[in-house]
């Protein structure tokens, strides 16, 4: 067993002209929680995006668990994967979006037992049990029946996260989870996450403008700047001494705001 | 008997006769879009009205007409209205039948156009004082028919596309002569595949005027 | 008049079978043809374009006849009945035009919900059948139901070739009784009820899918 969970290794994505990700490298320890933090638009999703391969890098590697995803070995080397490795490899990480993304024609209960019927194969029966045990882990056990526009952004967010867990990934990615949420309900999403953290072993990588939460959540705090992580450190390490320029910046603008 | 898919001598033979019907046929298009722009507009204002009694069976005659053929229509005013004095000829006939109908599609468009118009305008109007015909005329219909051109334009291309139904009360426009050219040489695939190609071409061209139309018109 | 209404209930009878046919046929070429429009195969993308561009932009009339007068001579040889004809040429027309409406309907599916499930690892056909494809469908209900009336009137120029159906029992009557004002008229309201009988079933439909999708019942 590893002690890596998550490697980026020179990681380099473009957008036309545009390099959102520059020959990024980042480690992140089993059980770690990692919050990234950084100016909007500087490319903190395009992160987690291409880690969940929802977009294609074009250097570098990424690797999960001590196994390539996004390239795969062939005659001793390493080509781009096949969409059946990529498969394998996302299988180990849930994603949670910060526009919910609920289906909404489906119930919080069919929503969070879709995947594990289409996906892992589980029987309808199975997977509904699964399904209801998670949501009464995020509290909506009650909701089970509700449809997406019957529930608040938190309820919904809530809803998204058991059906991300619902498929028993290894790392969890959260994008910006709350920014979409009014500010009353962002703690009851929040709180699920620390619960999650801390009763279950899982790594996390979170991208979120709550630095409050961050500051005393998470492990490892990133500082994502320019297609780079900039500085990192623990909490206290970086937003208590910012060594980084532009982190120095960037922090006295979010603390201005407060 | 020339079994040949397609006689390339006889079609340039009947070429003349079809060019001068779909002549006719766009020129029975225009006089009925025509009518149609000036009838649907005084539709839709009267839909628009705040009197009940004329708004209410304004929008049901409206919803009558979109919902039914326009070849039931047809029938009516050529076959029916002469029993109550109205003998109308079948060109007569055709155009006012083929104008009503799209009257109704069109004052449709223009109420989605009206709507569009922010309140604001209305009201700025009224401030200044500005008669309810200078108030239409010179402030509201400008801003309420620049978006709605495309569509327009795409009824006008519909209307096109109907006016073979004219055939059925005996108004000779393209389609009918093409049939009465194959009915009289037996030869039916170069007529009606030609006068197929004359829709299809003009169709096109008038999406593309149209579309040209739209980016000049557009807003600065 | 009540003496009139079996004949024309007949004719309806029909119009309502080809509006129900044609009508299947549409939605299925609408569906192959906007697939084929966004397809990886250049062959595929033409025939597609070419398919909705003759039928969309030529008469649905000229259409008719040329199914009608044209297949039956050399070097096609295909005599089809009046039916036949009535109902392959409608539903080529409506579906070139539906092929649009899919096109609209799919594009209107958000982003988020393909990466959502994707994030989920769903495999593919799973992501179309279960996820995409009934958003696609509620999307489609109002445009298709439009199309759906243009149908409907568009029927009643297969009386024009010979088929039995509620225009063709209309002009029938008209024929033998001169009662031309009642048949006709009638024959409108008759056309109407269908119209908007189509319009209720429709909402009804969009009503029972939506469940959910709209601003719920909070």
């Amino acid at each position: 067993m590893t002690a890596l969970m998550v490697r980026f290794r020179g990681v380099t994505k473009r957008y036309g002209p545009l390099t959102v990700l520059d020959h990024l490298d980042l480690d992140v320890a089993r059980n770690e929680k990692v919050a990234i933090i950084g100016p909007s638009g500087s490319g903190k999703s395009t992160l987690l995006r291409v880690l969940m391969m929802l977009e294609d890098i074009d250097e570098g590697v990424i690797e999960v668990d001590g196994a390539p995803i996004t390239h795969m070995p062939r005659d001793g080397t390493l080509v781009r994967a096949s969409e059946s490795w990529k498969r394998q490899g996302r299988s180990k990480i849930g994603m949670v979006f910060q526009s919910f993304n609920l289906f909404p024609h489906m119930t919080a209960l069919q929503n969070t037992a879709e995947a594990p019927v289409s996906a892992l194969g589980l029987s309808r029966r199975e997977a509904n049990e699964r399904a209801a045990e998670l949501l009464d882990m995020v509290g909506l056990a009650d909701k089970r029946d509700h449809y997406p526009s019957q529930l608040s952004g938190g309820q919904q967010q809530r809803v998204a996260i058991a059906r991300a867990l619902a498929m028993r990934p290894q790392v969890m990615l959260f994008d910006e989870v709350t920014s979409a949420l009014d500010p009353e309900l962002c703690g009851e999403v929040l709180s699920v996450i620390r619960r999650l953290g801390e009763e279950h072993s899982l790594t996390m990588l979170m991208v979120t403008h709550q630095m409050g939460f961050a500051r005393e959540f998470a492990d490892r705090v990133c500082f994502f700047s320019e297609g780079k992580i900039a500085e990192q450190g623990t909490p206290q390490q970086l937003f208590g001494a910012p060594q980084n320029e532009r982190t120095q910046m960037f922090l006295r603008a979010v603390m201005d705001a407060v | 008997m020339n079994a040949a898919l397609f006689d390339w001598q006889f079609a340039w033979q009947i070429l003349p006769e079809l060019l001068r019907a779909s002549l006719y046929t766009i020129g029975i298009t225009l006089v009925a879009f025509a009518i149609a722009l000036v009838f649907g507009l005084l539709l839709a204002i009267l839909r628009r009205s705040r009197l009940q009694w004329v708004s209410w069976p304004v929008a049901s005659v409206i919803e009558f007409i979109r919902s039914t053929p326009l070849l039931i229509q047809l029938y009516f005013l050529y076959y029916v209205m002469p029993e109550y004095g109205l003998i109308l000829s079948a060109l007569t006939a055709g155009t006012c039948g083929l104008a009503l109908h799209y009257s109704c599609y069109v004052a449709e468009v223009y109420r989605a156009g009206l709507d569009g118009v922010p309140r604001g305008q209305w009201e700025a109007a009224k401030a200044l004082s500005l008669g309810p015909w200078h108030a239409y005329r010179n402030i509201v219909l400008p801003q309420a028919v620049r978006p709605i051109v495309p569509a327009l334009g795409n009824y006008l291309i519909a209307m096109f596309k109907d006016t073979p139904v004219l055939s059925a009360i005996t108004v000779v426009e393209l389609m009918l002569q093409a049939k009465n050219i194959g009915s009289q040489t037996f030869r039916y695939i170069e007529p009606i595949t030609m006068a197929g190609l004359f829709f299809l071409i003009i169709s096109v061209s008038v999406a593309l005027l149209v579309r040209k139309l739209e980016t000049h018109l557009r807003m600065p | 008049m009540t003496e009139l209404l079996p004949l024309l209930l007949q004719g309806a009878l029909v119009t309502i079978q080809i509006t129900a046919l044609a009508a299947s046929l549409a939605v299925a070429l609408a569906f192959l043809a906007a697939l084929a429009k966004v397809s990886a195969w250049s062959t595929l993308r033409w025939a597609a374009n070419l398919y909705i561009e003759i039928f969309r932009g030529t008469s649905l009339l000229v259409q008719l006849f040329w199914l009608y007068f044209v297949l039956p001579l050399p070097p096609f040889n295909m005599t089809l009945t009046p039916y036949t004809v009535a109902v392959i040429g409608l539903g080529l027309n409506i579906g070139a035009y539906g092929a649009e409406v899919m096109r609209g309907a799919f594009a209107a599916v958000p982003r988020g919900q393909i990466e959502a499930a994707i994030a989920l690892n769903m495999p593919p056909l799973h992501r179309f059948f279960r996820i995409v494809l009934p958003q696609a469908l509620v999307n489609a209900i109002p445009p298709g139901t439009n199309l759906l009336i243009e149908l409907l009137k568009g029927t009643s120029l297969v009386s024009l070739i010979t088929l039995a159906d509620l225009t063709f029992r209309a002009n029938q009557l008209v024929q033998a009784t001169f009662r031309s004002g009642e048949i006709f008229f009638a024959t409108l309201v008759l056309y109407f009820i269908l119209a908007q009988s189509i319009n209720l079933s429709m909402r009804l439909l969009e009503r029972r899918l939506r469940r959910g999708l709209t601003h719920g019942s909070m």
